[in-house]
């Protein structure tokens, strides 16, 4: 059937052939108007709902109310602030543990000819993918003879688990991609191979260790299991936990007008950094899985 | 020795030398409390004792395969994990298609579809959870409005539904990761082939089956791949949306309650080494598949 089409469709006239790429483009641009509201509305609708409270959270206009008083309760609420600076240092100093100790792995990895090399590679991959509830009891025991059971440094050490098979992968196949010319240039004038790695590759990753650290941060500040688990009271909380754990004195009595408002305070500077930098991350994303 | 042998000896130095602290920290955070909750699994010990234990040999795994609510567990697990990564598949390849194509303001549009796969899991789920609210919820709502239903439906408190739910917010958090590692392969196929095609009459649908689907194949696999294994450890939104509900309930929420609620570290521990066992397996019979696949064609 579709044979004939192709056939017939050198005998169309000018306007039949011009109304029939009409009707695609617009085809085309429903479908893609189609996916934008499916993948935005909900967040949208968060943000509509966030600036409603009273009476007006149950009616359904589609525009924003300007009434702040959930986020104004939310910021003097010393819990989900304190959740807020926890969850932050705890993405961060995992993310930066995991970039260092990364970079150095990845260089032996990805530029040193050396055997063992793709063995680790692997094992590296494996535990990326290994479900977290596995090592829990064994990770609870480290945790407790490092003394760091119900503080925000257990779940600095435990998130390592996520970020840094994630990050040692993914600067491997970039390092794999950079020229060798400069370095090799370097290693004949006698440079040791930290210092080639720290001034002659450093400096070309910037874009490459940005973008990773971004998705490594995004890894931390989303983590849900470890954080409910290995904390016990709330002002050590982080926000997804503290998120998760937000309920009202009775089921009918949803706080939802101040769940939005959490909701998007802690997606909204995640968001900004995701669409600064998004042509990076689709790069790493991609590159780990599509070439591996 | 050889000049060459002594370099490559001094080159494998370095390496290690450079490989030294990832290895300590994945032995640290990894493969050693994986090894002590295998351990631990053939031991009574409980949580607030860890020192003070016995050796029981499997009994525990045997009392997590005579529970039935971890055969229910496993059982949501595994339909879960094959109705939602089947979904996103679906989703992500029709997207994909879509956004290959060219058209203004692609970029933005590309960058946007990150915006669900960037939230916190809790943060997806607790807005659906309000989207979907009985009472109160738009959806119901705007289904009551257009006469569809005479009253709200109760999506994530009906037995009956909300594994339904559960899948139907996963496949929204996880198609944009999908829609990205498809829509990467979609652009390693050079446009020659489809030049070609067009220029010997082959019409639309036969240039999907035949060229589109085949040559997309590795990165949809590789995606399916990734997604199953994250799907198959699925613990924060079920918990989120339904605790220890039983008609949601995980492998892992299974395991995580018997060690945190139930503080039996023996029995947990063997839970969660059934986990990973089971996940190992699965693994194991993909990758086995994904193989064979290529191999022969």
């Amino acid at each position: 059937m579709a044979m004939t089409t192709t056939a017939t469709a050198q005998r169309y006239s000018n306007s039949t052939y011009r109304t029939i790429r009409r009707v695609k483009t617009f085809g085309l641009y429903a479908g893609v108007a189609a996916v934008l509201v499916y993948m935005l509305f909900p967040y949208y609708w968060a943000i509509v709902s966030s600036t409603k409270s009273g009476q007006a959270l149950y009616q359904f206009s589609l525009l924003p109310s300007l009434d702040f008083s959930n986020y104004w309760q939310l910021f003097h609420n010393p819990v989900f602030m304190g959740a807020l600076i926890n969850s932050g240092l705890v993405a961060f100093a995992s993310t930066m543990i995991s970039l260092v100790i990364g970079i150095l792995a990845a260089y032996a990895l990805g530029r040193l000819h050396f055997s063992p090399g793709r063995t680790i590679l692997i094992a590296v991959l494996m535990i990326s993918i290994f479900p977290q509830v596995v090592v829990l009891s064994g990770m609870f025991e480290v945790i407790g003879w490092l003394g760091l059971y119900n503080r925000p440094s257990a779940l600095i050490v435990s998130y390592l688990i996520l970020t840094l098979p994630f990050t040692t992968w993914i600067l491997t196949s970039f390092i794999r991609d950079l020229p060798t010319e400069l370095e090799e240039a370097a290693l004949i004038d006698g440079c040791s191979r930290l210092r080639v790695l720290t001034h002659v590759l450093l400096p070309l990753m910037g874009p490459a260790i940005a973008s990773t650290g971004l998705l490594s941060f995004i890894l931390a500040w989303n983590e849900f299991l470890f954080a409910l688990t290995f904390i016990l009271t709330d002002e050590n909380r982080t926000v997804p936990v503290a998120i998760g754990l937000l309920t009202g004195s009775s089921r009918y009595e949803y706080p939802f007008g101040q769940i939005m408002a959490a909701s998007v305070t802690v997606t909204l500077p995640l968001l900004v950094l995701v669409l600064i930098f998004q042509r990076k991350i689709v790069a790493g994303l991609t590159s780990g899985a599509v070439k591996g | 020795m050889s000049a060459a042998e002594r370099m490559q000896r001094q080159q494998n130095r370095t390496a290690w030398l450079f490989l030294l602290p990832l290895i300590i920290a994945l032995v640290g955070v990894a493969i050693w409390p994986l090894a002590r909750s295998i351990f631990f699994s053939f031991t009574d010990a409980f949580l607030d004792a860890p020192a003070n234990y016995g050796f029981v040999g499997i009994d525990n795994f045997i009392t997590v395969a005579e529970d039935p609510v971890f055969w229910r567990a496993v059982k949501n697990t595994l339909f879960f994990t094959v109705i939602s990564v089947g979904l996103e598949t679906l989703l992500g390849l029709a997207i994909a298609l879509l956004l290959h194509r060219a058209f203004i303001g692609r970029g933005i549009v590309r960058a946007a579809i990150l915006v669900p796969w960037a939230m916190p899991m809790v943060v997806s789920t607790r807005i659906w959870e309000w989207m979907l609210n009985d009472q109160f919820g738009l959806v119901n709502k705007l289904l009551v409005t257009v006469g569809l239903v005479e009253k709200g439906i109760a999506w994530t408190a009906e037995p009956s539904l909300i594994l339904y739910t559960v899948i139907f917010i996963d496949v929204w958090v996880t198609t944009p990761f999908m829609v990205l590692l498809i829509l990467a392969g979609l652009q390693l196929i050079p446009e020659e082939i489809y030049e070609a095609a067009e220029v010997s009459g082959v019409p639309h649908w036969k240039r999907f089956w035949s060229i589109t689907l085949p040559l997309a194949t590795p990165a949809i696999g590789v995606a399916m791949l990734f997604r199953t294994l994250d799907a198959l450890r699925m613990f924060d939104l079920s918990y989120v949306l339904a605790a220890n509900n039983e008609n949601t309930m995980t492998m892992s929420i299974y395991a995580r309650d018997q060690l945190i609620s139930f503080q039996d570290l023996g029995v947990g521990s063997a839970a969660s080494t059934w986990v990973f066992m089971i996940i190992g397996l699965i693994a194991i019979l993909i990758v086995g598949v994904l193989r064979l696949d290529r191999a022969t064609g």
